[in-house]
Formats: C-alpha cells, sequence, structure tokens
C-alpha cells in the first residue's frame, strides 16, 4: 500500500471519518428503539459505555496488534511463503504522530470501526444483558479479537497478502469492514444471545415464541436515516483507504451505497407486506440496515445493477431469516444483528467475490469467510464463555422483571409514563 | 451438542488453509476451499441444534 496521499485526498477522507459515527449514533438509536421502554435508557447508556471502553482499550492495546499494511508484524513461515498474524506496532499509540498521512486516517477509521463492531452485540442481548458484563465484552473484542482480524484483512495480514502469496485476485477485499465490522459483531451477538439466553417469557415451554415487539418505531426508522449519512462517509472512506479507488469511483461507491439499503428496504417492504398483511417497520429497518451493512463488503467493487440485485437478496432474505431465527431456531435477538449484520456481512463479502474479480477473488473472499466463520466465532465463543463465568452476563430474574432501567440505573427513560405491566410475567 | 459443533468448525477452517497450500490448480482448490466453509456449516447446524435441545430442556 503507497503510502502517500494528495492533500485534497486526505482532506476529504479525513472529513468523511469525521461524519462516519453517524453509523455508530444510527445503529445505538435502531437497538435502543427495537428493546423495551423499560430499559431504554440503559440501552442507549449502554451504547455510549461500551463505544467508550472498545475506544480505550484499542488505543491501549488493540492499535498494536492491529498494525499498519507498511508497519511493523509479527510473521510466521508456512510453505514458503511470510503470514503476518499480528501487528507488532508501538502500544499507546506510539509514533501515531510521525506516521504516515495514509497510516494516521486508517488508525482513525479503526478506532470508529472497533466502536461500531462492539455495539452491534448489545442490541442482540437487550432487556437482559448487563451494563459491566457489556463493557467486558467490548474490551475483550477491543484487546484482542478485533484487532487480529483487522490486522489480517487491513493492517497487511496474511488474508491481505493473498492475492501476492497464492495468486487469488487481490487478496480478501472489504472496503466498509463488512468482516471486521458487522460479521464479527453479528456474530458476537449470536454468542452472547446463546450465552445470556432469551428474555424470560420469550420461548414458553408449548407453543409459538412470545411476540416481544420494539418500543420505539420512530427511534428505528429514525436511527435508518441517520445510519445511511454515516455509512455513505464510510463506504466511500474505506474505498479511499483498503481498495485504493480513484476518486472519479468514489461517487459511485456512494450511489451503490444508496442502491443497495434502497433495494433491500423494498424488498423487505414487498416481503412483510406479502407475509403479513401489511408492511412491517421493525422488519423494513432490519432490511434497509441489512442492505448498507451488504454495502460495506461491495460497494466499491461492483456496478450498479449488480449492486442492485445484491441488495435486492439482502432485503428478501433479511426479513425471512429474522422469522426463522426467532421462530424455528430459538434464537431470541431483539434487534436482529445476528441476521442483519452478520448474514448480511456474509452474503456482501461472498457478492464482492461473485461479482467483482475472476475465480480468484472468489476464492479469496470464500477463504475470508472461513476465517470469520470457522476461526473466529468459535474463538469468540469461547472468550466469551469465560468472561461470562467472571462477569456474569444476565441481569438476575428481578432485574430483568422490573426492567434493566430501574435495576441498573435506578430510574427509567421515560419517568413522566406510565410503563404498561409485563404480560409474560403473569 | 453445541460445543461439539463449535469444535467442528475450525476443522472447516484449517480444511480451507489446507485448499490454499495444498493445491494450486484453480479448481481443485477452489472446491477444497467450498468443502471447508461446507464443514463449517455443519459445524453450526449442530451448535444451532445444541442450542434448541437445551431450550426444549428448560423448566
Amino acid at each position: 500500500m503507497t503510502s502517500v496521499l494528495s492533500e485534497a485526498s486526505f482532506a476529504l477522507t479525513l472529513a468523511l471519518l469525521l461524519l462516519a459515527p453517524l453509523a455508530i449514533a444510527g445503529v445505538a438509536l435502531i437497538n435502543t428503539g427495537l428493546g423495551r421502554s423499560r430499559s431504554a435508557a440503559q440501552s442507549l447508556l449502554g451504547s455510549v459505555a461500551i463505544l467508550a471502553v472498545a475506544v480505550l482499550v484499542f488505543a491501549v492495546v488493540g492499535a498494536a496488534l492491529t498494525g499498519t499494511p507498511s508497519g511493523a508484524a509479527w510473521n510466521f513461515q508456512l510453505a514458503g511463503k511470510n503470514w503476518s498474524w499480528a501487528g507488532a506496532a508501538p502500544f499507546l499509540l506510539g509514533g501515531l504522530g510521525s506516521a504516515s498521512q495514509l497510516a494516521q486516517l486508517a488508525t482513525l477509521f479503526e478506532f470508529l470501526a472497533v466502536a461500531l463492531a462492539t455495539i452491534i452485540p448489545w442490541g442482540s442481548g437487550a432487556d437482559r444483558w448487563r451494563l459491566t458484563a457489556g463493557c467486558a465484552v467490548g474490551a475483550v473484542l477491543a484487546a484482542l479479537v478485533f484487532p487480529l482480524t483487522a490486522h489480517w484483512i487491513w493492517g497487511g495480514g496474511w488474508l491481505a497478502q493473498l492475492g501476492v502469496n497464492f495468486g487469488l485476485g487481490a487478496g480478501f477485499l472489504d472496503g466498509g469492514g463488512a468482516a471486521t465490522v458487522h460479521t464479527l459483531g453479528g456474530l458476537s451477538a449470536l454468542a452472547v444471545v446463546w450465552i445470556a439466553g432469551p428474555r424470560k417469557g420469550k420461548f414458553p415451554k408449548e407453543g409459538l415464541a412470545t411476540a416481544m415487539p420494539g418500543h420505539n418505531a420512530v427511534y428505528v426508522l429514525f436511527g435508518c436515516l441517520v445510519a445511511l449519512v454515516g455509512w455513505l462517509a464510510w463506504n466511500v472512506a474505506g474505498a479511499v483507504l483498503w481498495l485504493h479507488a480513484a476518486p472519479a469511483a468514489l461517487v459511485g461507491t456512494a450511489i451503490n451505497t444508496l442502491l443497495m439499503a434502497s433495494a433491500a428496504l423494498a424488498a423487505a417492504f414487498t416481503v412483510t407486506r406479502i407475509r403479513f398483511g401489511k408492511p412491517d417497520a421493525s422488519l423494513c429497518a432490519n432490511g434497509w440496515l441489512a442492505g448498507l451493512v451488504t454495502s460495506s463488503a461491495c460497494a466499491g467493487l461492483v456496478t450498479p445493477g449488480t449492486a442492485l440485485f445484491v441488495g435486492l437478496v439482502a432485503g428478501i432474505g433479511t426479513p425471512l431469516l429474522v422469522e426463522l431465527m426467532e421462530l424455528a431456531l430459538s434464537i431470541d435477538d431483539p434487534s436482529g444483528a445476528i441476521t442483519v449484520h452478520a448474514a448480511g456481512g456474509l452474503w456482501g463479502l461472498l457478492a464482492a467475490g461473485l461479482f467483482a474479480g475472476g475465480p480468484g477473488q472468489l476464492v479469496a473472499q470464500l477463504v475470508g469467510i472461513a476465517t470469520i466463520l470457522g476461526l473466529v466465532f468459535p474463538v469468540v465463543y469461547l472468550l466469551f464463555w469465560t468472561l461470562n463465568r467472571l462477569v456474569p452476563f444476565r441481569v438476575d430474574v428481578d432485574g430483568e422483571r422490573i426492567g434493566m432501567d430501574l435495576h441498573e440505573l435506578g430510574g427509567g427513560a421515560y419517568p413522566e409514563f406510565v410503563i404498561h405491566r409485563d404480560d409474560s410475567y403473569r | 451438542m453445541k460445543y461439539a459443533g463449535l469444535l467442528v468448525m475450525p476443522a472447516g477452517f484449517f480444511l480451507s488453509i489446507a485448499a490454499v497450500l495444498l493445491f494450486p490448480a484453480p479448481a481443485l482448490r477452489a472446491a477444497f476451499v467450498i468443502c471447508g466453509l461446507a464443514v463449517e456449516a455443519m459445524g453450526l447446524a449442530v451448535a444451532v441444534r445444541g442450542h434448541m435441545e437445551a431450550r426444549g430442556s428448560r423448566p
């Protein structure tokens, strides 16, 4: 990767990265809106607190392990090839001031990426996941899992080198963080949901799962719009930093992002209209977000026509998979993060291989997917399972009954309103 | 059962890596990488199945 960036490109990318946190804000709003009213303050505070913990831990430890493409790294030799598995940069961001402009921008991008990746599981554990445990999970992800994954993909690691070492296209490509942020965050959400278990009353011993709709569709849908701004900035900045896109390609990246989200929303709207007779607001929001997540993988790589198709598939699959998870697989995921971020991210990464390169690129994308799914996910589960022994994830029964706001914060998000009783506790 | 599934998943990963290392021919390499992913999918399916059984045994 070249370390030279024109002043104009530097300024543009920095400006975009300053807008990218809107994606985080959007996801936090969506998570809060899809949870219950008696846990709303804890949900939003949790997003902010986890973000803060993740950023601090990443600054102290994670950034060193992530490294930069041209920086020092830990390597081993296998089959005559060099396998870079971890960055070896100074701890506490040492040397950042003297690093190249590109390396500084890459580090800022990674800070934002780790913040988003760590708040994704928070929405899935809503209404029963303790704030302390959420912060502990954020710390573990930011200290170890995210940095290693980001190094492999963005820091010149072995996945990025698949093209150079084995002739697999341009190596594993992930311009907007579909793997490092969304698939990692979504699979972490699955691990959290499995460990913490479902909300009380969600899956009765007999009969269908109990419907526990989100408390504020306005938060959710406004979050979608806020996230769009962040995603546009995120994908264009990622295209500059990780795909080395020419300025002429950046408008296409932004348009593809918009196309994928729009196509996914239209598809989710249609599917839920056919399935339930009326469009479902939360599932449409999930479809929109899945389109954005998918765009993180391939907005900078595909044509607009392909972007439409990829977005449509994401939008059709999202409501069906959310329903399958809840009704058939007994996975209680209030925010739909497992479907939206993990499945959407995996689909986007696969689509990038299918539509944006030759057979070598497809194999590189498949190897990357195999790594996230087959290596990172079991490690994440093991880490979380161990962490759960030290910092129990789940709140006690009484806390779940009165709501996370009263139990953890001592006050509700909407003190002027009477919160209705939960029928599942009768 | 959930843990058995999670233990199978890294086997699929190593199969994919072995395919990249051992098979220079593109078609064979792609086939074995896909096999690795299939093993991972089976491991995930077993883990999901284990989760569903745990639901059934809940009081």
